[in-house]
């Protein structure tokens, strides 16, 4: 149970600024993704809440204490390792055990063969046993407590590893990217139990993922990270409808944002010579992005309602998903200009839509997104009123 | 399927026809020599008449009542008592040091490993001019410390640690290497996980993480060592010839000297075969182990 704060941390590897002073707090009991492209730091951060990584500058409290020379051991944090990391010559009973073993020993009850030696400590090492066996009863690991991590499946040592994090009752939970080595259909599975996890626990969660989806749906609130930067900090939806920049709105979202370059001209936005009624307030001639959601495009039909513009769109390529169809197409006038669609199936899912090579595409006023050219979001059109998470 | 039946037995006879090169040649070199060894154990052949006959096990009776098989047998486990904890340790000890180094981590590797690429045998006279009792560099380093002189190889009390000396100079780098490799191998998140536990400690980490994850390499280095222990033959041969005393009558150089200089070729036979038993059983143990390990 603990409040995370970090300011203004700043590392670098030789020449390499990995992280370029990143400030964040996260909230007790809350559950924080750090997400960005491989390369961005946020694993580096982690390594730097954890205290397996030292930062250059900067400060890190946990709980009201500021931690920065403090070692992992003296953190109390549990950090999940992306190839989870556990002991192969020990068995599951003992890799859960370690943190335990390490914390409530000391040194000589610790040296191998021990154990007979020490009979003083007996009663801790019952204890570790029994608590070792609840936290393996909750992830219903109990009956792989003899096996080695080398005859268990991907998901069963994930658990493992889980397991390995929580005997400790840590005042941080830390995740490395813990899912990347599961298979697709587990990887859902899993994401749901380690969001169970956080609700019962009550704890602490920072979770590294590069993968937009999982930060989207599992966490309170999602950061994320480029270049060693803080590009946004909110809940998911709000990253999602209302992103700071063009490449928060670029990397939240699949498929990806549609931006197209516009110019802003009286009352209105030119595309590719096109008139675009949407005001944007910015001063005639500015070069502008306009950001438009693949869902938000719809196929014109005549029951069309006002407030929205239209696109003539050519068709490129359809990708059934089965419940919705993934259209990529370009502007009719501009061909060098692409554009995705995301276009929902008719609830009984029978019915293909048509798409034909060429169609008017119609787009709601309010559900567009306006960006100056170097990325940054510019006040104009309204955001979109009520955001949609993608599955 | 009188077909498939043909079609298995001609596959068979090529593939019985593929192995027979190798199996040819491990006979002649391994096999037969073996069983010759074996053979001439059991008879009295001696390499200065062609009279000989066969005596059963005389030999072996004639070895384990022999005071001078009973000395080598000391004498070779005295120089294993010295030489393979530190053949062990030492390389351990650098190997963890080397590999944790960034910069000159190549330089000290290659220093180490140097002796291993340099012959012996010439080295072993080198080794002998700076051990020599009275101009030696050795003793004149001694002598300005106010200590010595040593006489390195002609004192029955110093000599095997002497012999025992140059053969770790010379395997320490190897066993480095080996060890190095067994290092570099152990995933890093391991150690990783073991500060996140709060196995920071060196102590903890050694016992915790490295130690277990280096069990195979361990095990291997332990039972080459081991065996070059027991083949301990050209430092003797060239530096004491067993002197002084037969202090440095190491089990081999008995067996070289029982066949080659008393020409008892039945009786170093039978010599042999004892050595061919134990490097058996030590070969036996890294494979067990090593099963085990793998498992």
């Amino acid at each position: 149970m603990a409040r995370l704060i970090l300011t203004d941390i700043k590392k670098s590897f030789g020449e390499t600024r990995v992280l370029k002073g990143i400030s964040l707090e996260v909230q007790d009991g809350e559950f924080l993704s750090l997400v960005g492209a491989s390369g961005c730091g946020k694993s580096t951060l982690l390594r730097i809440i954890s205290g397996l990584e030292t930062a250059d500058s900067g400060r890190i409290e946990i709980d009201g204490k500021a931690v920065d020379q403090a070692t992992p051991k003296a953190r109390n944090v549990a950090l999940v390792f992306q190839d989870y990391a556990l002991y192969p010559h020990m068995s599951v009973a003992q890799n859960m055990a370690m943190p335990l073993v390490m914390g409530r020993l000391p040194m000589r009850a610790r040296l191998p063969g021990a154990k007979f030696l020490t009979p003083r400590h007996a009663e801790t090492r019952r204890e570790i046993a029994a608590k070792v066996r609840q936290v393996a009863e909750q992830l219903r690991i109990a009956h792989l407590l003899d096996r080695r991590p080398a005859s268990l499946s991907g998901g069963q040592r994930q658990r493992v590893a889980l397991g390995r994090a929580l005997v400790r009752d840590p005042s941080l939970f830390l995740m490395d990217e813990p899912l990347s080595n599961l298979d697709a259909k587990l990887r859902v599975e899993v994401r749901r139990e380690i969001v169970e996890l956080h609700r019962n626990s009550g704890l602490t969660f920072v979770y590294v993922t590069h993968d937009q989806v999982e930060a989207m749906t599992m966490s309170d609130r999602v950061a994320l990270l480029q270049e060693g930067r803080l590009l946004q900090v909110g809940p998911p939806a709000a990253l999602y409808g209302d992103p700071a920049s063009a490449d928060v709105a670029r990397f939240i979202g699949s498929p990806e944002v549609n931006l197209l370059p516009v110019r802003a001209a009286a009352g209105a936005l030119q595309l590719a010579g096109q008139a675009l009624p949407v005001a944007s307030g910015q001063a005639e001639g500015t070069d502008l992005m306009l950001g438009i959601r693949p869902e938000a495009i719809r196929l014109a039909d005549a029951s069309t309602a006002g407030g929205c513009f239209g696109l003539q769109v050519v068709r490129r390529a359809v990708e059934d998903l089965g419940g919705e169809l993934v259209v990529h197409g370009s502007l009719a006038h501009a061909p060098d200009i692409p554009l995705r669609l995301r276009l929902q199936k008719a609830p009984d899912g029978s019915a293909p839509i048509p798409v034909p090579d060429t169609f008017a595409a119609e787009v709601p006023m309010g559900a567009v997104l306006l960006f100056a050219a170097d990325g940054q979001r510019v006040a104009g059109p309204a955001v979109m009123a009520r955001a949609e998470i993608p599955a | 399927m009188r077909a498939e039946n043909l079609l298995r037995r001609r596959q068979a006879r090529l593939a019985y026809a593929m192995v027979a090169p190798a199996s040819l040649l491990i006979a002649l070199i391994y096999v037969v020599p073996m069983i010759a060894v074996v053979l001439a154990s059991l008879t009295d052949y001696t390499l200065i008449s062609d009279y000989w006959e066969w005596v059963g096990l005389d030999n072996y009776k004639r070895m384990f009542g022999d005071a001078q098989f009973g000395n080598a047998l000391r004498n070779t486990a005295i120089y294993a008592a010295i030489f393979l904890p530190c053949a062990f340790v030492i390389p351990l000890l650098l190997a963890i040091s080397i590999q944790k180094r960034k910069q000159f981590r190549s330089f000290f590797e290659i220093l180490y490993f140097m002796p291993v690429t340099s012959t012996l045998t010439a080295m072993a006279l080198v080794w002998s001019a700076l051990m020599d009792s009275r101009q030696g560099i050795l003793n004149e380093w001694l002598g300005s410390l106010g200590l010595g002189p040593v006489n390195f190889l002609g004192s029955p009390e110093v000599v095997l640690v002497s012999l025992a000396g140059i053969s770790l100079w010379a395997i320490i780098g190897f066993n480095m290497v080996l060890f190095i490799a067994g290092l570099t191998a152990i995933p890093r998140s391991l150690y990783d996980a073991a500060k996140i536990d709060g196995a920071d400690h060196p102590v903890d980490e050694f016992l915790r993480v490295t130690w277990p994850a280096l069990a195979p390499t361990s095990v291997f280095v332990a039972v080459t060592s081991s065996i070059t222990a027991f083949k301990l033959f050209d430092t003797v041969a060239l530096l004491t010839q067993g002197q002084p005393d037969h202090a440095s009558e190491v089990f081999l150089y008995l067996t070289f000297l029982e066949g080659f200089e008393y020409f008892n070729m039945g009786y170093a036979a039978a010599l042999s075969v004892f050595f061919l038993g134990v490097i058996f059983v030590f070969a036996l143990i890294q494979t067990l182990l090593a099963d085990r390990t793998a498992r």
